[in-house]
C-alpha cells in the first residue's frame, strides 16, 4: 500500500497543471478545450480520490515523504503528504463537489469572452488545488500554505469581475478578514515551533505531553482564531456574505466544497490537541452557536437569494463548530459532507435562478418560477428540505446528530440549536415560497425569458440534489440501524470515538421526533405567511435584521475608521513631509551640491593647480600632524 | 651649514615656484617656476648628499654619488621636458595668438 | 663667520630674491635674466658643497641652453611687452595664502630634523669631481642614462612634431 500511495502527489499536482495549462495559455486555448482541461483536472483527483478512499478505508492511513522543505537548525520540514481516513473523506468532497461545480460553470460562465473564461477555470483549478494541499498536508505548514492559497483563491475569485468597484472591495475584504484569522493560526504554529519542535500532526499529535495546559489553551484559541477568519465565525464571518460578489459558481465552491470548510477540517484534524483544551472547546461551542443564531437571524430578513443562502452557510458553520465544541468532530465533519451537498446545490440552483432571471438576484421580483423552472424548484426543494433537517434526507441525520451532541452536552445549549435549527427551516422555506410560489412579480421583460436553464447546468443539479437527499445514510445514527453510523467507524482512526452513551434510547428517539415535528410546523406556517408576497416597510427588529444587526457599521466604526484615520495622519505627517521630505531632501541636496562641486570643474589649469596646491596641503598637515 | 638651512632654502624656493605657477598667467613664466621648484630639489638633494658622504665616508669612499647622479638626471629630464613645452607654447600661440593658460579650458569637455 | 657661511648667506637670499623677481617681473625677458641669476646661484651651493661637476653642468645645461631657448621662444614671439592679463586680486591673495602656507607646513613639519653642523665645507669628500662621477654614472647608471638618451631623442621628435606648421587640412591644433 505505501508504493502505491507514493503516488498520491498527483492528487494536487493535476489542479496545479490544469491551473497552469488554462491560465498560461487562455488566449490561445478555445472555450471548449479550457472547460475540458478545466473539469478533467478536477475530475482525475476526483477518481484518484475515491482509490485513495478505498485504500484507507481497507486499512491505515499512510504519510508520504517528498523531500524536505524547510530546514532550519534542529526544525526539520518536509513537504509530506498525509492520507488517512479524514484527509481522503475531505478529499472526496472536496473533488467530487468541486468537479459538479466545474461542470456547471462550464456552462453558467458560457458568456464570458474566451479570456476572462480561461482565467475563471484557471482560479478555480488552483482553489482546488489549494484546498487539496490543504487537506493533504502532513503538517501544520503544507497545511498552512494551501490555507493562504484558498484564501488568495477566493480573493481572485470574489473579485473576478474586477472592474466593478464595489466586487473589488468585497475582495478585499475577505482578504483582509482572512489576514486577521492567518495570523493566528501563524502564531499558533510558531507556538508549536518552539514548543514541540515540529510541525508534522504525527509528532506534534503524539507528544502532547510538551505542552503545558495553558500552552495548549492559547494555541488551540489561535488555531481557533485561524479558523473563524476562514470559516466566517464570530467575530470574522461578515467577509462571507459579501463574497457574494463573485460567480454564484464561486459563491457554492466557496460555500461548499472549499474554503469556509477548511476551519474545520483543521481543528477536526487537531482533535487531539482540543480534547485537551476545555476552555477553549466550550469557547468554540459558545461562538458556533452563536454565530449560527445571529446569522439565522440575519438571514429571515434577507431579500437576496444569495445573501440568504450565504447567511445560511455562516449559520451552518456555527452548527459545526458547535458540534466540534462539544467535542463530536466526526459530527462535525459529517455535517460539513451533508451541507456541502445541499449547499452546493442551492447554491447551484440559485444560479440557475439567476440566470433565467437575467442577473436578477432580488427575492421580491421573482415568484411563481415553479411553472417554468421545473427542475430547478424541485431540486431547490431537495436542497431546502435537506438543510431544514427533515427525514431521510441528509440533513436530518448530520443535524440531528448535533443536536444530540449538544443535548449530551448542555441542555441549554441544545434548546438555543434547537431555535436555530427552526430558523433555519423558516428563512429557507421563506425562501422557497417567495421564489418559486405565488405569481411573477419581475418585469415582462424577464417573464418572457424565463426558461429552463440547459442540460449543463441541470445535470449537476439533479446529481448533487440526488447526494443532498442519500448523503446522510453514511451516519444513520444506531438506533435507527444497528451499525448505521459508518461515517464515525471510518473516521475512528483519525477521531477516536467516544462511546460513553449518555442519554438513552428514547430520550434520543424523543429529541429527533420533536425537532421534525416542530421543523415540519414551521415550514407549515412559513408557507402560510409567504404563499402570497405583500410588500411590507421593514421596521423596529425587522429592520435591524435586515440590515444584519448593523455589525457591518459597527466594524466601520469601531475598527475601520480609526484606522483609516490613522492611516490618513500617517500618509499626511509621517509619509508626505518626513519620509517625502527626508527622501526628496537627499535627492534636492545632492543635486544642488552637485551643481556647486561642477564650477570646480572649470576646465581653466590655473584653478586646478590652486586645487591641486591645497589638496597637497592637507595631505600634509594630515601627514605630519593629525596622524599621531 | 646645517642641513636644516638647505631643507628651509629649498622649501622658500619651491614655495616661492608655487606661488608664481598660482598668480601667472603667462605660460612662459609658469614654466620658469617650474625650473625654480625643479631647482630647489636638486638643490636638497645635493645637500642631503653631501650629508651623507659626510656620514659614510669612512666606510664607503664612494657614499652619496647617487645623490648626485639623481641631479644629473633630473637636468636630464628638465631639459626634455622644457624642449617639449617651449614648442606646445609656441604652437598654442600660433593658434590662439596668446600664451594666457586660461585659454587652455578645454579641461572643461 | 668663516667665508662659507658669508658665502652661504649671500647666495642664499640672492637666490631667494631673484626667485621673487622672476615670479614678480612684468616682462617675461626680465623674469629669464633673473632666472638665470638664481641658478648661478645654486651653482654656487653647489659648489659649497663640493659638487663641482653639478655646478657646471648646471650653468651649462640650464642657463646656457635652457634659458637661451627660453629667451628664443619670448623674443620669437614677441612676448617681451607686458601685455599680459592679470588675474583676479582674490585669487592672487588666495594663491599667495596657499603657497605661504604650504611653506609653513613643511617647514613646522621639519624643522625638528636631525642637524649635521657644517655639511657645507670646502674641500671635504671628492664625490662630486667629474671622474667620480662617471665612473659611477658608467657602471651603475649606465642603462638609465641610455634611457636618458631615448627620451631625448622622442623629446626632439615630439617639439619637431608639435613645432611644425600644421596642414591646413587640420586647423584645429591644440589638440596635438
Amino acid at each position: 500500500m505505501q508504493n502505491v500511495l507514493q503516488i498520491v502527489w498527483l492528487v494536487p499536482f493535476f489542479p496545479l497543471i490544469g491551473f497552469l495549462i488554462v491560465g498560461l495559455f487562455r488566449k490561445q486555448l478555445s472555450k471548449t478545450l479550457t472547460a475540458i482541461i478545466g473539469c478533467g483536472m478536477v475530475l482525475l483527483p476526483f477518481l484518484l480520490s475515491i482509490w485513495i478512499f478505498i485504500l484507507v478505508k481497507n486499512g491505515g492511513g499512510y504519510v508520504a515523504d517528498y523531500f524536505n522543505f524547510i530546514s532550519a537548525g534542529s526544525l526539520k520540514v518536509s513537504f509530506a503528504l498525509q492520507v488517512d481516513a479524514l484527509s481522503a473523506l475531505f478529499l472526496l468532497i472536496v473533488t467530487g463537489v468541486s468537479f459538479i461545480i466545474h461542470v456547471y460553470s462550464t456552462t453558467y460562465m458560457k458568456e464570458e469572452t474566451k479570456e476572462h473564461y480561461g482565467r475563471f477555470f484557471s482560479y478555480m483549478n488552483l482553489f482546488v488545488f489549494s484546498m487539496i494541499l490543504l487537506v493533504m498536508g502532513a503538517n501544520f505548514i503544507i497545511m498552512f500554505i494551501g490555507w493562504e492559497g484558498v484564501g488568495l483563491c477566493s480573493y481572485l475569485l470574489i473579485g473576478y469581475w474586477f472592474k466593478n468597484k464595489e466586487y473589488n472591495k468585497a475582495a478585499d475584504k475577505a482578504f483582509i478578514f482572512n489576514r486577521i484569522g492567518d495570523l493566528g493560526f501563524l502564531i499558533a504554529l510558531f507556538w508549536i515551533i518552539s514548543k514541540a519542535g515540529s510541525v508534522s500532526f504525527e509528532d506534534v499529535f503524539s507528544k502532547t505531553s510538551v505542552f503545558s495546559s495553558s500552552d495548549i489553551t492559547i494555541i488551540t484559541l489561535l488555531l481557533f482564531v485561524g479558523a473563524t477568519g476562514k470559516s466566517a465565525q464570530i467575530p470574522l464571518y461578515t467577509w462571507l456574505p459579501d463574497a457574494m460578489a463573485g460567480p454564484t459558481p464561486v459563491s457554492a465552491l466557496i460555500h461548499a466544497a472549499t474554503m469556509v470548510t477548511a476551519g474545520v477540517y483543521m481543528i477536526a484534524r487537531s482533535n487531539a490537541l482540543y480534547s485537551l483544551a476545555p476552555v477553549t472547546e466550550n469557547i468554540i461551542a459558545i461562538v458556533g452557536l452563536a454565530t449560527a443564531i445571529l446569522a439565522a437571524t440575519i438571514a429571515l430578513k434577507q431579500n437576496d437569494i444569495k445573501k440568504v443562502l450565504a447567511y445560511s452557510t455562516v449559520s451552518q458553520l456555527g452548527y459545526m463548530f458547535l458540534a466540534l465544541g462539544v467535542g463530536a468532530y466526526s459530527t462535525g465533519v459529517f455535517h460539513v459532507m451533508t451541507h456541502a451537498f445541499f449547499k452546493a446545490l442551492l447554491f447551484l440552483a440559485a444560479g440557475s435562478v439567476i440566470h433565467a432571471m437575467g442577473g436578477e438576484q432580488d427575492i421580491r421580483k421573482m415568484g411563481g418560477l415553479k411553472g417554468k423552472m421545473k427542475i430547478t424548484y424541485l431540486t431547490f426543494l431537495f436542497g431546502c428540505i435537506a438543510i431544514s433537517g427533515i427525514p431521510p434526507f441528509s440533513g436530518f441525520f448530520s443535524k440531528d446528530a448535533i443536536l444530540l451532541a449538544a443535548f449530551e452536552h448542555n441542555k441549554i445549549l441544545y434548546a438555543i440549536a434547537l431555535f436555530g435549527a427552526l430558523l433555519t427551516a423558516f428563512y429557507m422555506f421563506r425562501l422557497l415560497f417567495l421564489a418559486f410560489n405565488g405569481s411573477f412579480r419581475g418585469t415582462e421583460e424577464q417573464q418572457h425569458h424565463l426558461h429552463e436553464s440547459p442540460a449543463g447546468m441541470t445535470i449537476p443539479l439533479i446529481i448533487l440534489a440526488i447526494l443532498a437527499f442519500a448523503g446522510g445514510f453514511v451516519g444513520i445514527p444506531e438506533i435507527l440501524m444497528k451499525g448505521g453510523d459508518k461515517l464515525t467507524e471510518f473516521l475512528s482512526p483519525v477521531i477516536p470515538v467516544h462511546s460513553v452513551e449518555l442519554v438513552s434510547h428514547s430520550t434520543e428517539m424523543m429529541l429527533m421526533v420533536i425537532s421534525t415535528v416542530l421543523v415540519l410546523l414551521v415550514i407549515v406556517f412559513a408557507w402560510y405567511r409567504f404563499r402570497k408576497y405583500h410588500s411590507v416597510e421593514e421596521k423596529g427588529i425587522g429592520k435591524f435584521l435586515e440590515n444584519k444587526w448593523y455589525v457591518d457599521e459597527l466594524y466601520e466604526k469601531v475598527i475601520a475608521n480609526p484606522v483609516n484615520r490613522f492611516a490618513a495622519f500617517l500618509n499626511k505627517f509621517i509619509e508626505k513631509s518626513l519620509i517625502d521630505g527626508i527622501v526628496n531632501g537627499v535627492g534636492r541636496l545632492v543635486n544642488y551640491g552637485s551643481r556647486q562641486v561642477r564650477l570646480l570643474q572649470s576646465g581653466q589649469v590655473g584653478n586646478y593647480v590652486l586645487l591641486m596646491v591645497l589638496s597637497m596641503l592637507l595631505i600634509f598637515v594630515i601627514q605630519f600632524f593629525l596622524r599621531k | 651649514m646645517p642641513i636644516n638651512y638647505y631643507i628651509f632654502l629649498s622649501l622658500a624656493l619651491f614655495a616661492i615656484g608655487i606661488v608664481g605657477v598660482l598668480i601667472r598667467r603667462n605660460a612662459i613664466i609658469v614654466f620658469m617656476c617650474i625650473e625654480i621648484m625643479l631647482n630647489a630639489a636638486n638643490l636638497l638633494l645635493v645637500a642631503f648628499s653631501k650629508m651623507h658622504h659626510l656620514q659614510q665616508a669612512a666606510t664607503q669612499a664612494s657614499a652619496g654619488t647617487d645623490g648626485q647622479i639623481f641631479v644629473f638626471f633630473i637636468m636630464v629630464v628638465a631639459a626634455a621636458e622644457v624642449s617639449v613645452g617651449l614648442a606646445i607654447i609656441v604652437m598654442m600661440f600660433r593658434n590662439v595668438h596668446s600664451i594666457d593658460i586660461n585659454f587652455l579650458n578645454r579641461l572643461k569637455h | 663667520m668663516s667665508i662659507t657661511q658669508i658665502l652661504f648667506w649671500f647666495l642664499s637670499v640672492l637666490a631667494l630674491f631673484s626667485a621673487l623677481m622672476v615670479i614678480t617681473s612684468k616682462n617675461p625677458v626680465y623674469s629669464v635674466l633673473w632666472l638665470i641669476l638664481v641658478f648661478f646661484a645654486i651653482s654656487g651651493h653647489y659648489l659649497l658643497l663640493n659638487a663641482q661637476f653639478l655646478a657646471i653642468v648646471n650653468i651649462i645645461v640650464y642657463a646656457g641652453a635652457i634659458m637661451v631657448l627660453f629667451l628664443f621662444v619670448i623674443m620669437l614671439m614677441n612676448l617681451n611687452k607686458s601685455n599680459e592679463p592679470q588675474k583676479n586680486k582674490w585669487l592672487k591673495l588666495a594663491a599667495a595664502l596657499a603657497g605661504g602656507c604650504l611653506l609653513l607646513v613643511l617647514v613646522a613639519a621639519l624643522k625638528n630634523a636631525e642637524t649635521k653642523s657644517a655639511i657645507a665645507e670646502s674641500g671635504t669628500g671628492d664625490i662630486g669631481l667629474i671622474g667620480n662621477l662617471g665612473k659611477a654614472l658608467f657602471n651603475d647608471y649606465v642603462v638609465p642614462f641610455e634611457i636618458s638618451s631615448i627620451l631625448f631623442l622622442s623629446a626632439m621628435v615630439g617639439a619637431v612634431v608639435l613645432g611644425k606648421k600644421e596642414a591646413s587640412s587640420h586647423p584645429s591644433g591644440e589638440e596635438a
